[in-house]
C-alpha cells in the first residue's frame, strides 16, 4: 500500500507545473542575486553579533582582540535583566489575551458576515497603519483621561502597559486567523454537525484544531511584537517597570560599548529559538 | 432506515424563492435523485432535510418524527458532501469514529462499526492516513463510510461524484447503488448530471427554478415528460409547434400533418425523441416527412444526423451505427424521409 501512496505523491508532484530551464548564465546570476538579497537582510544580525564580541570599550575597526565580558555584564546589569523580565511578562499576557480576543474577532467576522464586519475588520488592523510613537502618545493621553474618570493610576501601570500591548498583537491575530478561516471548507463543519455534534463540540473539536497553524504563528509574532516594542511603550512604562527595549535606549544614551550589541545578539538567539521550536509544530512558511 | 415525507417546503432569500411548494413522499429504502440545473433549488431543499437551513414553512418528517425545526445534529442524517469534508487533522479511522463518539456509542462497538464501516467501503488498509494521503475516490469512500457508520434514518448525498474523474465516477456510483440496495438506504441524492439519476435512481424529482417539475420513475420521466422543460432537460427532442385538427392529427405551424395518438384539445406541441426517428430514402409508416440532411456526425456508436425538412423546421435524427450499408448513404445532401411512428410522439399543451 505505501507503493500506491508514492505513486500518488509522484502523479501530484509530476502535475504541478515545472519550473522552466534557464541559460546557465541566468541561473547564476539569479544565485548571485539571492546571495546578495540575504547578505543585505542579514548584515545588521551579523555585524551586531560580530560587534558583540569586540575587546575596545569604543567601538574600533579593526579590533584589538575578543571577549564575552559584554555578555558577562549584560546578563549582570540590574536594568537589562529587569527590563528582559519585564518585557517577557508583557510579552506573553499580551499575546495570550491577543491571542484570545483576536481569534474571537475573526470568527464574528467571517461566520457572522454582519453588517459592518468589513468596517470593524478594518479597525482591528488600523494599529499596523498608526505609526507607533502616535500611538503612543494617543494612548498616554487617553489613560490620562481614565486616569481622571476612575481617579486611579493607569498610565505607568503594569495593567496599562500589557492593555497596550494587547492592541498590538490583535491585527497579527486577525489577520493571520482569518485569513485560514476563509481558506476552510464550510462543509467540513457541517459534516461534524451532521455527525451529532453541537455546536460547541464542533467548535472545539474541528474548527478550532483547524486553525491550529494560524492560532501558533498568531502567538509566535505577537510575542515577537510586543516583546520588542519600543514606541508604544515609551510614553507609558513608569519608574522601575522599563521594557528590555527601554532599558537598551536609555543605555545608548550614556554609553557606547559592546554590552548592546551583546544583549541584542541574547534576544536574537532567544527570538530564533522560540522560531525555529514554533516551526517544528506548526510549518510557518505555510500560514504566513 | 425510515420514510421521509415532506409537505409544502418553501424557502425565500429575501424576495428570491429558492424552493416553493416542495411535497415528496420517500418510502423506506427508497433512493430518490433530486435532479435539476445549477440554481433549482435542488441543494437547498436537501440542506433543509440535514437542518443547515431553516425552512420558511412547510414540514419534513423522518419516520413518524417531525424535524422541521430539530437541531442538525439530532436529527441522525448521514450527509455526503460534494468535497468529501473529511477532518483534516484526523485520521481515517477517527474520521469515522468521531460521529460514534458523537453518538455515545459504547468503545467495544464503537471500534468494531468503525471496521465494519471502512470493510464496507474497502478502506480499512488506509485506516491510519490523514485525508490529504489519499486520492479523490478514497476519500469520498472514507466520507461514506463515515455517515454510513452512524446508522443514520436518512443518507443524504450532496453531488458526491461531481469532483470525481469520468471513471472513478461510475466506479463510485456503482458502489452507493450496491450499498444503497443491501443495507435498504432510504436515500436522496442531489445532481446536476441526468445520466447519473437515470443509473441509480428508484424515482428521481426534475426540479426548476425552485419547483419540482415532475416526479417519477426514469423510465416515466425520458418516455412521458409532461411539460416541455422535463422533455428538453432529459435527453433530446425534437419538436413541432401547431395544434389539433382531429382526433390522431395534428398540423404544424408550416401545415404540416403529423399523425399522433390521443386527441387533447390543448396541444401545442408534438415532441419525438431523436433515436425514434428513423431515416429512409422512400417514406414508410404514417409520418414521413421528406427533407435534406443537413450534417451528419459520425459518433461512434451513433450517427448524430439533422435534416432540413420541406416544410423548412429542422429535425434531428439518431441512427445507431450498424456498419456497413446501413449508414454509408448518410451524407450531406441526401434526400431523405424522416420517419416516426405516432405513438412515439408526446404532446404537450405549452
Amino acid at each position: 500500500m505505501q507503493t500506491t501512496a508514492r505513486a500518488d505523491a509522484r502523479i501530484a508532484s509530476s502535475a504541478a507545473p515545472r519550473r522552466k530551464s534557464r541559460a546557465p548564465w541566468a541561473t547564476w546570476l539569479h544565485r548571485i542575486f539571492v546571495v546578495l538579497m540575504y547578505l543585505f537582510m542579514l548584515s545588521p544580525l551579523i555585524f551586531v553579533v560580530w560587534l558583540s564580541f569586540f575587546k575596545d570599550a569604543i567601538l574600533y575597526f579593526p579590533p584589538s582582540g575578543y571577549t564575552l565580558s559584554w555578555y558577562h555584564k549584560a546578563v549582570t546589569d540590574s536594568a537589562f535583566v529587569n527590563g528582559f523580565i519585564t518585557s517577557l511578562q508583557v510579552a506573553i499576557i499580551a499575546s495570550l489575551c491577543g491571542v484570545t480576543l483576536g481569534v474571537a474577532a475573526s470568527l464574528g467576522i467571517i461566520r457572522y458576515a454582519f453588517k459592518g464586519s468589513n468596517v470593524i475588520n478594518t479597525l482591528l488592523l488600523s494599529p499596523l497603519l498608526v505609526p507607533g510613537i502616535v500611538a503612543g502618545v494617543a494612548i498616554y493621553l487617553a489613560y490620562l483621561q481614565l486616569e481622571n474618570i476612575l481617579d486611579m493610576d493607569v498610565v505607568g501601570t503594569y495593567g496599562g502597559l500589557v492593555l497596550a500591548h494587547i492592541c498590538l498583537t490583535i491585527p497579527w491575530t486577525v489577520r493571520l486567523v482569518s485569513a485560514s478561516m476563509h481558506g476552510l471548507d464550510p462543509s467540513i463543519v457541517e459534516a461534524a454537525r451532521n455527525l451529532g455534534a453541537s455546536p460547541r463540540t464542533a467548535f472545539w473539536r474541528i474548527t478550532l484544531p483547524m486553525l491550529r497553524p494560524a492560532i501558533v504563528a498568531a502567538s509566535l509574532f505577537s510575542f515577537v511584537v510586543s516583546f520588542e516594542n519600543l514606541e508604544l511603550s515609551l510614553s507609558l512604562v513608569g519608574p522601575g517597570r522599563t521594557t528590555l527595549p527601554i532599558a537598551i535606549m536609555q543605555y545608548l544614551e550614556f554609553n557606547l560599548d559592546p554590552t548592546i550589541a551583546a544583549v541584542s545578539a541574547i534576544q536574537i538567539l532567544l527570538l530564533g529559538i522560540v522560531m525555529l521550536v514554533t516551526d517544528r509544530f506548526v510549518k510557518l512558511s505555510q500560514v504566513v | 432506515m425510515a420514510k421521509v415525507s415532506i409537505e409544502r417546503l418553501k424557502k425565500t432569500f429575501g424576495s428570491a424563492v429558492a424552493v416553493s411548494d416542495f411535497s415528496l413522499d420517500i418510502a423506506d429504502g427508497e433512493l430518490v435523485a433530486f435532479l435539476g440545473p445549477s440554481g433549482c433549488g435542488k441543494t437547498t431543499t436537501l440542506r433543509m432535510i440535514a437542518g443547515f437551513i431553516e425552512p420558511t414553512a412547510g414540514t419534513i418528517r423522518i419516520g413518524d418524527d417531525d424535524v422541521t425545526h430539530m437541531p442538525v445534529h439530532k436529527r441522525n442524517t448521514g450527509m455526503v458532501f460534494q468535497r468529501y469534508a473529511l477532518f483534516p487533522h484526523m485520521t481515517v479511522s477517527q474520521n469515522v469514529m468521531f460521529g460514534l463518539e458523537m453518538h455515545k456509542v459504547e468503545a467495544a462497538e464503537r471500534d468494531k462499526r468503525m471496521r465494519a464501516a471502512l470493510d464496507m467501503v474497502r478502506m480499512s488498509q488506509f485506516h491510519d492516513r490523514y485525508p490529504r494521503q489519499l486520492s479523490g475516490g478514497q476519500q469520498q469512500r472514507v466520507a461514506i463510510a463515515r455517515a454510513l457508520a452512524i446508522q443514520p434514518r436518512v443518507f443524504l448525498l450532496d453531488e458526491p461524484l461531481s469532483n470525481l474523474d469520468a471513471k472513478l465516477r461510475l466506479e463510485v456510483r456503482e458502489e452507493i447503488r450496491d450499498l444503497q440496495r443491501n443495507l435498504g438506504l432510504t436515500t436522496i441524492f442531489v445532481t446536476h448530471d441526468q445520466e447519473e439519476a437515470l443509473a441509480i435512481a428508484d424515482r428521481m424529482a426534475i426540479m426548476y427554478d425552485g419547483k419540482v417539475q415532475q416526479i417519477g420513475s426514469p423510465e416515466a420521466l425520458y418516455e412521458r415528460p409532461t411539460n416541455l422543460f422535463v422533455a428538453d432537460f432529459l435527453g433530446k427532442m425534437n419538436f413541432f409547434e401547431g395544434s389539433i385538427m382531429e382526433a390522431g392529427k395534428f398540423r404544424t405551424k408550416n401545415q404540416r400533418d403529423i399523425a399522433i395518438v390521443g386527441a387533447d384539445r390543448d396541444t401545442k406541441k408534438v415532441g419525438v425523441r431523436p433515436e425514434r426517428v428513423t431515416l429512409s430514402a422512400e417514406p414508410q409508416g404514417p409520418n414521413a416527412l421528406a427533407g435534406v440532411i443537413d450534417t451528419a456526425i459520425y459518433l461512434g456508436s451513433i450517427i448524430d444526423v439533422r435534416i432540413r425538412l420541406d416544410s423548412g423546421e429542422s429535425v434531428s435524427a439518431q441512427i445507431s451505427n450498424r456498419g456497413g450499408e446501413h449508414i454509408q448513404h448518410l451524407s450531406d445532401g441526401a434526400r431523405m424521409h424522416a420517419c416516426f411512428d405516432p405513438a412515439d410522439c408526446v404532446l404537450f399543451s405549452e
